[in-house]
């Protein structure tokens, strides 16, 4: 019961960084691998804000942060390869990756250190004692990805996304400006990774320049099995992803292997359904 | 003066010169038609126009306003939009999502509500289907998606690529009739066609487009009459 509620947990965190790559790839056709290293940033916000001022303030200061890195490497980095081919654009998101955990080493250092956060405890759920940042960081997870769900449905921002990830032309013919609608893109993927790295560091309370790139690939995994380019499977990839990993740990004789589990899975499922899981197969209908 | 002016507009595909320099008007009111085979630049044209793809020299003019350089969004909030070659509704989105981001440039909820009415009565096959996802209609159902869509942003000017390929006759006509319709509610068609016969049929005035270069003009009756359209076009 706790490993599958802390495996729901893992899956929210895997589930809010993957919608930041599969938000990205459906709008920009571009894969962000910089975005792992959004969560480093978001962590290192709260790291140092933390120290003088309380949670709530540090989380506000490290979703601004993350949102504002995010558009900034966007418009630096990604905007002038618009019409680039998608290999540069690849190699400038591995590039902005390295900028970024350099960028941190410079400011920190190499070494990881520990940072401390209140202390959460436990609650009593019937007959299990279960930790209150596994509560947490579901119930907000939840909320979030539902939440992010209306506004792509029903707000007319987030049905300009929908139609941009489609047919970019057909779009600006609407009147959609789509540079636009990719700086959105940025800061709303930007803004969920910002609230992944506090849960992350829930679960491991230390920061390092590389923090980012363990969660950040297994959230593209994640965002792959789901279907990339899909929100439903990004979500559904990463609760997926985090389930597998908290039972493989939990099990004595698969726990060394764990990691490679997940990504046997991910090899298996592309394997039989190259899409993901809920991926779409684009028509052309002439 | 006229509502659209495009004057030696050259466009290139890196050394490929797909248009070399072409000038047209279109005067408020009117259905104009750019016709030619497939190559000749209509669709480049087009693209070019609504500001799709980047021209290398000329000029285009919108109701006074330079809009050459303008990126296609804004050229949309100045009144002027598109139906895209090949229809382009949006495939996973419903019929009245559809509808909705054709109104992307409209703010008010209720005005946005009274056109969509508004469309399914000019298209009771949209009304029926309107919680269908676009990508399960039939070509000509999209095609009648694709215009209202259009619709929805009240343009002053309608740009229609080829709205009758890949369509059965019956649904042509249609279409033509829904274009003629357009125009007695006072909306300016300029439209790209391979089917010469009924589009010229339509038209105030029509261009001849071939290999990217404008070769003759004319009102729609004089170019049903030409010899060289007859013999080009419509097969006689």
């Amino acid at each position: 019961m706790s490993t599958i509620l802390d495996g729901l947990s893992l899956g929210a965190i895997y589930a809010l960084i993957a919608l930041g790559y599969t938000m990205v790839y459906g709008i920009a056709k571009m894969l962000n691998f910089a975005h792992g290293d959004i969560i480093m940033v978001g962590a290192y916000a709260i790291f140092v804000t933390l120290a003088s001022t309380n949670l709530l303030l540090a989380l506000v200061v490290s979703i601004l942060l993350c949102a504002v890195t995010g558009v900034v490497v966007e418009k630096l980095a990604y905007k002038p390869l618009r019409s680039a081919s998608p290999l540069a654009v690849l190699i400038t998101a591995i590039g902005v990756s390295y900028f970024l955990q350099g960028t941190a080493q410079l400011i920190f250092g190499s070494k990881s250190q520990p940072i401390t956060l209140p202390s959460l405890g436990s609650i009593q759920i019937g007959n299990f004692q279960v930790e209150l940042r596994t509560v947490i960081t579901l119930g907000v997870g939840a909320l979030l990805m539902v939440g992010l769900t209306l506004f792509v449905k029903c707000t007319r921002t987030g049905r300009a996304m929908l139609a941009v990830s489609e047919d970019k032309g057909a779009a600006q013919l609407m009147g959609v400006n789509v540079n636009r609608i990719i700086m959105i893109t940025f800061a709303i993927g930007s803004t969920l990774a910002a609230c992944a790295s506090f849960f992350y560091l829930l679960q491991i309370p230390s920061v390092s320049p590389t923090l980012g790139a363990m969660p950040g690939i297994k959230a593209f995994a994640a965002a792959v099995i789901g279907g990339i380019g899909s929100i439903p499977g990004a979500m559904v990839g990463g609760v997926l992803l985090g389930l597998v990993e908290k039972i493989c740990t939990s099990i004595p004789v698969l726990n060394p292997y764990t990691t490679a589990i997940e990504f046997g899975l991910l090899i298996v499922i592309l394997l039989v359904r190259p899409i993901g899981l809920l991926g779409v197969r684009r028509r052309e209908k002439v | 003066m006229a509502l659209l002016e495009v004057k030696d507009l050259t466009v290139f595909y890196g050394v490929i010169q797909a248009l070399k320099g072409i000038s047209f008007d279109v005067n408020k009111g009117e259905i104009v038609t750019l016709i030619g085979a497939n190559g000749a630049g209509k669709t480049t044209t087009m693209q070019s126009v609504m500001g799709l793809i980047p021209s290398k020299s000329g000029t285009v003019v919108y109701n006074g306003v330079d809009i050459t350089k303008k990126p296609c969004h804004s050229i949309v909030h100045l009144g002027m939009t598109q139906v895209p070659e090949g229809r382009r509704v949006f495939q996973e989105l419903t019929v009245y999502e559809n509808l909705l981001m054709g109104a992307y440039t409209e703010k008010s909820k209720a005005k946005i509500k009274r056109d969509i009415e508004e469309i399914y009565e000019w298209f009771p096959r949209l009304g029926e289907r309107k919680k269908q996802v676009a990508g399960t209609l039939s070509g000509g159902e999209q095609q009648m998606l694709a215009m209202g869509r259009a619709m929805m942003s009240h343009p002053e000017l309608l740009m229609l690529d080829e709205p009758s390929m890949g369509l059965s006759p019956l649904l042509v006509d249609q279409v033509f009739e829904i274009i003629k319709n357009f125009q007695k509610n006072g909306t300016t068609i300029l439209l790209v066609e391979q089917n010469a016969g009924k589009s010229l049929a339509i038209s105030d005035r029509a261009y001849v487009l071939e290999n990217g270069q404008i070769v003759l003009s004319g009102t729609g009756d004089e170019l049903l009459k030409s010899d060289m359209v007859k013999k080009a076009y419509l097969g006689g």
